[in-house]
């Protein structure tokens, strides 16, 4: 089983301990993980705020980055929804435009059935909800737009909570509600943004969590920004970087953070 | 409000003072959180509704793709009935067929059904302006009609009035219209239904001409159905001498049998109930029951310029059970003002541009107003992928493209203001295809990361007023892995 390690590129500039942590989980339950080095963004910000031919160059670099592999797992639930449900999408609109042969059909269509996001790959690939973490706090869960609704998630990033040593999950207040971050969307619609972002930090607050985790990093850094400016103590942590921590790491918290500053 | 949607702002200036009225977000909230569960409690209880959706979205597929030929059959049925059909290209064309329709008959006072086509025309202010007052019926719309205001959802026209603002605008403005309402008028839900009916009911028992719409034509009997919940619509549909209706060419359907989908899909979705209190259906004209005179105004206004688009297209199965209003984020908080049109939230989002074309600001602003959440197409009925026709038009608005307009087809330029965007857009493009220059970039934002400010300025300042940017960390994780692993050994 060849797997790779597909880290989008909010990950890659802004949160590489969120990768960090899916190399230590996956190599703790046995899976080599490569990271080639080609890849890069999955295109889903360029094709959401309608520049779609924009996207085609991705597509093809995606199918050529992870060619060699069997698995492409992700810790971002939107960026692997972008794979799944659009790339053939692209394709299939680049070739009714006449821009495009079967090529980008055949590399969307090899992209497709490989691509997973983390808690689907651990539930789904590896069959495992037990996966040796511990994480000794409160925490409450926040189920993206596009892990619940494009993906289809379901309980699986539960699942994998509540079998996490320590860990205590409190039930989170109209948890399906969009939290308000939308990619260009907080740009363009500011305040509505601002407005569903202060609703979603309350509803974080009323839990009392010291934690707030989702699947994807660009709703947590919406949420996060919120609950910073607001100087809530609640503290935004990718589902990731809860699953890989161990009791060594509560023992000496600085192996958790390899590298200085946890950058949120 | 000044009773027009011309002239208003783009969605984000519009929805950025609305969000700022605590009063109105609260009355949002409440309705829209109120009647969303209710709606899941009752779709719920059908084991079906999966297939019923499914159906529903294939009848209207099916009949759109075949609209030329059920609406000629509609009109021969219509016909063949007793009534008269009109054809109206646009909503000038459809308010000045209703004018002349209503002179004909003497008469300078109408009744109306609630409409959502009418209110897409303007017709009441058409007809003002020919000297014919209109008036609406529907509790929701009278309360909007009085308070010299705007619809702000389909459904509820009036969900963005509490109670206490209902009872002021029903004492201070019922009697410019006719009955006064009593002087102590109180807040409670009963006492405000008893006076707009003791209102209504005297324009009910004058009117000599009735306006409707109509929620579906069948095309082989050509029969038309209003459903509604208080039972006025009825009595505009019997009452007086003459009934104008005015509809969508989309809201055709085949038989009586496709009725039995909608029938089932409509109710749930839209108030929450298993079965609609009135469903009232008037074929052509009977002797001795009912009005004398029935005409049919079918109306196209951009619906088959919409139909043209393969992708667009969808939008015009909606049958306006406004559930994805009442689960949309974006909708509880801008209001249904913000929107600028008789159809707002999600769906607005996506019918609006299409029939209306994207020139305006307003216009092009609309696509982008949703997070992409998908809660509207989890909830609709026939199964419209609204986020899926939003991206589809916010690349007709960023990028410019081939549509039809008045059945030509034309090539549209990118909208203005998007320069910068694009701009931006494609030196990401270059970098992501590149990524000897995306681990430069992330070098740099690195190396000068304690001089990154938490706060920007200029357009990226909207984010920042409200939340903290991440700080960058000292290394990228493409980084890290070449420092720790080498470069990728080839498998
Ligand atoms: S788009 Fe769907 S959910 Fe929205 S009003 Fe139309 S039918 Fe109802």
């Amino acid at each position: 089983m060849r797997v790779a390690l597909f880290v989008t590129c909010i990950n890659d500039t802004l949160y590489p301990d969120t990768g960090r942590a899916v190399i230590t989980l996956l190599e703790r339950l046995g899976v080599e993980v490569g990271f080639p080095a080609e890849q890069s963004c999955c295109g889903q910000p360029q094709f959401n705020t309608g520049y779609r031919h924009l996207t085609e160059p991705l597509v093809h670099r995606f199918d050529r980055a992870f060619a060699d592999y069997d698995y492409v797992v992700t810790p971002s639930a939107s960026c692997a929804a972008m794979v799944r449900d659009n790339y053939p999408r692209i394709a299939a609109k680049a070739e009714a435009e006449g821009r495009a042969g079967r090529e980008l059909a055949r590399a969307a269509a090899s992209a497709v059935p490989k691509t997973y996001e983390l808690t689907e790959f651990l539930t789904d690939v590896l069959k495992v909800t037990d996966v040796g973490a511990y994480y000794p706090h409160t925490v409450t869960y926040h189920p993206t737009c596009h892990g619940l609704r494009m993906l289809g998630l379901g309980d699986r990033p539960r699942r994998l909570l509540e079998r996490v040593r320590g860990l205590e999950l409190r039930e989170l207040p109209g948890a399906e509600e969009c939290c308000g971050f939308g990619g260009t969307f907080a740009v363009k619609n500011p305040a509505v943004s601002a407005a569903m972002g202060a609703d979603k930090a309350r509803a974080v607050l009323e839990t009392g969590a010291e934690a707030v985790c989702t699947v994807d990093n660009s709703c947590l850094m919406h949420i996060g920004g919120t609950l910073r400016r607001q100087g809530a103590a609640a503290r935004p942590v990718h589902i990731a970087e809860i699953l890989a921590a161990t009791e060594a790491d509560a023992r000496e918290p600085s192996r958790a953070r390899a590298t200085e500053g946890s950058p949120r | 409000m000044s009773g027009t949607y011309l002239g208003m702002p783009a969605f984000p200036a519009a929805a950025a003072s609305s969000t700022q009225d605590a009063r109105l977000r609260g009355n949002l909230r409440h309705a829209t959180h109120t009647i969303r569960d209710k709606r899941a409690k009752a779709v719920a209880e059908l084991d079906d509704w999966a297939r019923l959706r499914a159906a529903g979205a294939a009848v209207k597929d099916r009949t759109l793709r075949h609209l030329d030929h059920y609406l000629e059959q509609l009109e021969e049925s219509v016909t063949a009935a007793g009534g008269q059909v009109h054809w109206a290209a646009d909503a000038a064309e459809a308010n000045a067929i209703v004018a002349r329709l209503v002179r004909e008959t003497g008469e300078r006072e109408v009744v109306k059904v609630k409409s959502m086509a009418t209110q897409e025309t303007g017709l009441n202010r058409a007809l003002a302006e020919a000297g014919i007052s209109a008036y609406e019926t529907d509790l929701a719309e009278l309360i909007v009609q009085l308070g010299d205001d705007l619809p702000s959802h389909i459904l509820v026209p009036a969900i963005h009035r509490n109670r206490g603002e209902i009872r002021d605008i029903f004492r201070e403005q019922m009697a410019r219209w006719g009955r006064p309402a009593p002087d102590d008028l109180s807040d409670a839900p009963a006492a405000l239904a008893e006076a707009a009916r003791l209102h209504l009911r005297e324009k009910f028992l004058t009117a000599k001409v009735g306006i409707s719409g109509a929620n579906f034509m069948v095309a082989d009997t050509g029969t038309l159905v209003v459903v509604e919940s208080e039972g006025n619509g009825r009595m505009c549909l019997t009452l007086p001498e003459t009934l104008i209706s005015v509809v969508g060419i989309e809201k055709v359907v085949p038989t009586w049998q496709d009725l039995e989908i909608f029938l089932q899909l409509l109710p749930r979705s839209s108030t929450a109930e298993r079965m609609n209190p009135y469903t009232s259906m008037w074929t052509g004209t009977t002797d001795g029951d009912g009005p004398r005179t029935f005409h049919l105004v079918l109306l196209d206004n951009g619906r088959t310029d919409t139909l043209a688009d393969t992708v667009g297209r969808q939008a015009l199965r909606c049958i306006r059970c406004s559930a994805c209003l009442n689960v949309c984020p974006v909708y509880e908080r801008a209001g249904g003002h913000a929107y600028g049109s008789a159809y707002p939230g999600p769906i607005g989002a996506i019918l609006t541009p299409q029939l209306r074309g994207t020139a305006s600001e307003l216009d092009a602003s609309l696509p982008y107003a949703s997070s992409l959440c998908g809660a509207c197409y989890e909830v609709c009925p026939v199964a419209i992928d609204i986020p899926e026709v939003l991206v589809h038009l916010r690349e007709r608005v960023v990028q410019g493209g081939r549509v039809t307009r008045r059945g030509v087809k034309t090539v549209l330029k990118p909208a203005k203001g998007h320069a910068a965007e694009r701009a931006a857009m494609r030196a990401a493009g270059f970098a992501f295809d590149h990524p000897g220059a995306l681990r430069a970039g992330q070098r740099l934002a690195a190396r000068t990361r304690r001089l990154h400010p938490r706060r920007l300025p200029g357009p990226g300042r909207a984010w920042t007023d409200t939340r903290d940017l991440p700080p960058v960390p000292a290394e990228s994780f493409r980084d890290w892995w070449r420092r720790t692993r080498g470069e990728e050994r080839a498998k």
